[in-house]
């Protein structure tokens, strides 16, 4: 039987296979990559570029007959002397660093009993992966039932363990509690996918060293600290980017939770973003915003980056 | 401009003379909703006698601005006719979306004094106030309210609110009558469950609590701007009655609104009331006939009555929407020929039977009409006190603008309600200077 690869390599008409025989390896790599670097530049730059180019502007994209006059950094200052912008980046941060640290410890949790050999254990994972399975959108109109003070199960859960009165307390529509209602919400949804990564990190020590540590008469405690949680940390640095990244962005599951409210307690960047750019049709003021915040996550993932390749050289 | 007017009076003067189109498929966009349902009923006459097919978009009310207005801004075809919100109408004759009707209005003998001057005012023309129409009126909308009439008609319900507050439970006069039957049946147990007072619009994503707010606001005295003075607002947004009237829906909602209701709108009232949890609904009259059929609360347990008067006069806000020819179709002629068939008095009338709202005034003020319903009255009563939000071409901007404000104050508790307003002017005053009118 004739090898596949010689079997195409004939099949190329003579005429082309002339025209490529005369053509150098680098030419034939750009030839090769030429359309993926098109799509790129279409698809990633070209648009960076324009908003780039919008936030300088006054355009507004319902405005077709409207003069677009270029205003320099004036959408930048507004921005960034706005209290409002400040209480919506405020809202991120707590968001942001709750459902960080809550996702990684509990999802390391799991990921370590998850690596003890028990009965049951491929069933446990796959119940524990199912909330991630789920699309945002339906997990926050979930949760929205979840939270109803009047037939919701949490409030009876909290009411249960509390004493206190399921109608009592509304945790979508109280000021001090619906931060941490989206941050549960969220953190319901992707623990499971911290502990996949953090499961993946654990499975990759080998034996053979805790079998030393072992011989060495270390204790469990300590093995813990000198080999798992080193050998797991680039794992867990990498969930850590990952839940970072996402949740900078988060837009679809609070949306259906809170709408950004009560008030605007719970409108993250991304929330606000969205009504300056399609509600309000701001759209060079919100090309400028938007240009901040990309400069704001680029900046700190490329730290971020930075660090974690340290920790995996170590 | 020129080539648009001269579409739409060929187009007129090709109905006009009764030339017969080739059929087309014509796509209807609106919100989706009990009223689009009857529509579409409605519409199958349109098919067997013009030939034309008819197709349908309906968005539901969170998404449908958005969406909608994505595909006006966009110049997309995919609506020939747009049953648009009223608040659009600014932006949508000044940017081009729709067409404009005077030539074929005039050529087809449909006449705006046919239709309640509210809706003409609120769904079709701009600049207000002038004769310059963009599109028919073709739901007749605004904010009521529905209570369980068979509850305030307990004998120790009545006897016990009348030893609490000294007068007889019924329909309230005022606002603050309101706030007290809210307050009086908030947490009471009625056949062993739990109820509460009034379910009341609290939404903040789109235009919900703007759209109750105003129902307190127009009543204590609250202007969009001074009367004799556009865009001034100083002063009228944010006078000692708009305070007043902003704090007295605070209060009714921290005292008279079910647990969990901090970002209602039209769908979650109506199934509150329908499931028996509160005495009092906001809602706009669309919902009335569905009350009516209900089997928990229609059948005569529910009565309706329009919203009551605040110290400076008694208002209702506007809902409702005109029915336009979206100026980007290929399809206009076919699009007038709907229009033209839809404002037919016989068409209006079988639209009011099967649920909709008419505006034409040969059906409203026909004799019979205020007994043709439970509801018809309050209808009535509630279109002769509207009042509606702007319709610049800035509106969405003045609408959250709006929403963000009072919904910090009134559900979040930030800040004072002057404080609130004061803020609102600024916005506002803001968005004006970018637009060029301040």
């Amino acid at each position: 039987m004739a090898n596949p690869v010689t079997a195409a390599a004939k099949a190329t008409p003579e005429p082309v296979a002339q025209k490529i025989r005369g053509l150098s390896d680098r030419t034939i790599a750009w030839i090769f990559v030429a359309p993926t670097i098109f799509l790129l530049l279409a698809v990633n730059i070209f648009p960076l570029i324009w908003t780039i180019r919008l936030s300088f502007t006054n355009y507004r994209v319902n405005r077709p007959n409207n003069d677009v006059e270029w205003v320099g950094l004036r959408n930048y200052e507004r921005i960034l002397n706005d209290p409002d912008i400040w209480s919506t980046m405020q809202a991120t941060a707590h968001f942001l660093i709750w459902t960080i640290v809550l996702q990684v410890l509990i999802g390391f949790t799991l990921a370590y009993l998850i690596n003890k050999k028990f009965k049951g254990n491929d069933l446990w994972t796959t119940i524990i992966v199912f909330p991630m399975m789920l699309s945002p959108a339906v997990v926050g109109n979930f949760w929205t039932f979840l939270y109803q003070p009047q037939i919701g199960l949490f409030n009876y859960v909290v009411a249960f363990f509390t004493g206190a009165d399921p109608s009592s307390f509304s945790m979508i529509g109280d000021v001090n509690l619906a931060p941490w209602a989206i941050v549960i919400a969220d953190t319901w949804m992707w623990t499971p996918f911290v502990m996949l990564i953090c499961l993946a990190g654990l499975r990759s020590i080998p034996d053979s060293i805790y079998e030393a540590a072992e011989c060495d008469r270390a204790s469990k405690w300590r093995q813990f600290w000198t080999i798992t949680i080193p050998m797991a940390l680039p794992f867990l640095m990498l969930a850590v980017l990952f839940r970072g990244i996402e949740n900078f962005k988060m837009f679809d599951l609070v949306v259906q939770l809170t709408g950004g409210g009560p008030g605007n307690i719970t409108t993250l960047t991304s929330i606000d973003l969205k009504r300056e750019a399609f509600e309000k049709w701001r759209t060079g003021y919100s090309s400028a915003y938007a240009v901040i915040l990309f400069v704001t996550v680029f900046g700190l993932a490329a730290i971020y980056v930075k660090a974690l390749n340290k920790v995996k050289e170590r | 401009m020129k080539t648009k007017l001269t579409c739409s009076a060929a187009a007129a003067a090709l109905l006009a003379t009764g030339s017969v189109a080739q059929a087309a498929d014509l796509t209807l966009c609106w919100a989706a909703w009990d009223p689009a349902n009857a529509l579409v009923e409605l519409s199958k006459d349109f098919e067997a006698q013009s030939g034309h097919n008819m197709n349908f978009e309906f968005v539901p009310w969170p998404n449908f601005a958005d969406r909608m207005l994505n595909e006006l801004n966009s110049g997309g075809q995919l609506c020939d006719l747009m049953i648009g919100d009223s608040q659009w109408i600014g932006g949508s004759a000044e940017n081009g979306h729709y067409v404009k009707m005077n030539d074929f209005f005039d050529a087809n003998g449909i006449d705006m004094g046919d239709f309640l001057p509210a809706t003409v005012t609120g769904y079709a023309e701009w600049p207000k106030n002038t004769p310059n129409y963009w599109a028919l009126p073709a739901y007749a909308d605004v904010v009521g309210w529905t209570y369980r009439k068979d509850w305030f008609e307990r004998p120790e319900i009545q006897a016990e609110f009348k030893e609490k507050y000294g007068r007889d439970l019924g329909v309230p006069a005022t606002l603050g009558e309101l706030k007290d039957i809210a307050e009086f049946f908030q947490g009471r147990e009625i056949d062993g469950k739990t109820v509460y007072g009034a379910a009341i619009y609290t939404e903040r994503g789109s235009e919900g609590i703007t759209m109750g707010v105003t129902n307190a606001l127009y009543g204590y005295g609250f202007e969009f701007n001074n009367p004799e003075n556009p865009y001034e607002m100083e002063g009228f947004v944010n006078s000692a009655e708009a305070v007043a009237g902003l704090e007295f829906y605070k209060a009714l909602y921290d005292v008279g609104t079910p647990p969990g209701s901090s970002n209602w709108y039209m769908g979650e009232n109506i199934d509150a009331y329908k499931s028996g949890q509160v005495a009092l609904q906001m809602n706009f009259a669309f919902i009335w006939p569905g009350v009516e059929a209900d089997p928990n609360v229609g059948g005569g347990k529910s009565g309706y009555f329009a919203n009551p008067a605040g110290p400076a006069g008694q208002f209702a806000q506007l809902g409702g929407q005109g029915i336009s020819v979206v100026s980007y179709s290929e399809n206009q002629d076919a699009a007038l020929e709907y229009i033209k068939w839809f404002a037919q008095p016989e068409i209006q009338q079988r639209w009011w039977d099967m649920g909709g709202a008419s505006a034409m005034r040969a059906v409203v003020e026909a004799p019979g009409f205020a007994d043709s319903q439970p509801y018809a009255q309050t209808f009535l009563d509630s279109m002769a006190i509207v009042k509606d939000f702007w319709a610049e071409p800035a509106f969405a901007e003045l609408l959250l603008s709006m929403q963000e404000r009072i919904h910090n104050y009134v559900i979040a508790g930030d800040g004072t309600a002057q404080e609130a307003l004061d803020g609102l002017v600024k916005d506002w005053t803001e968005t004006f200077e970018d637009e060029g009118k301040l």
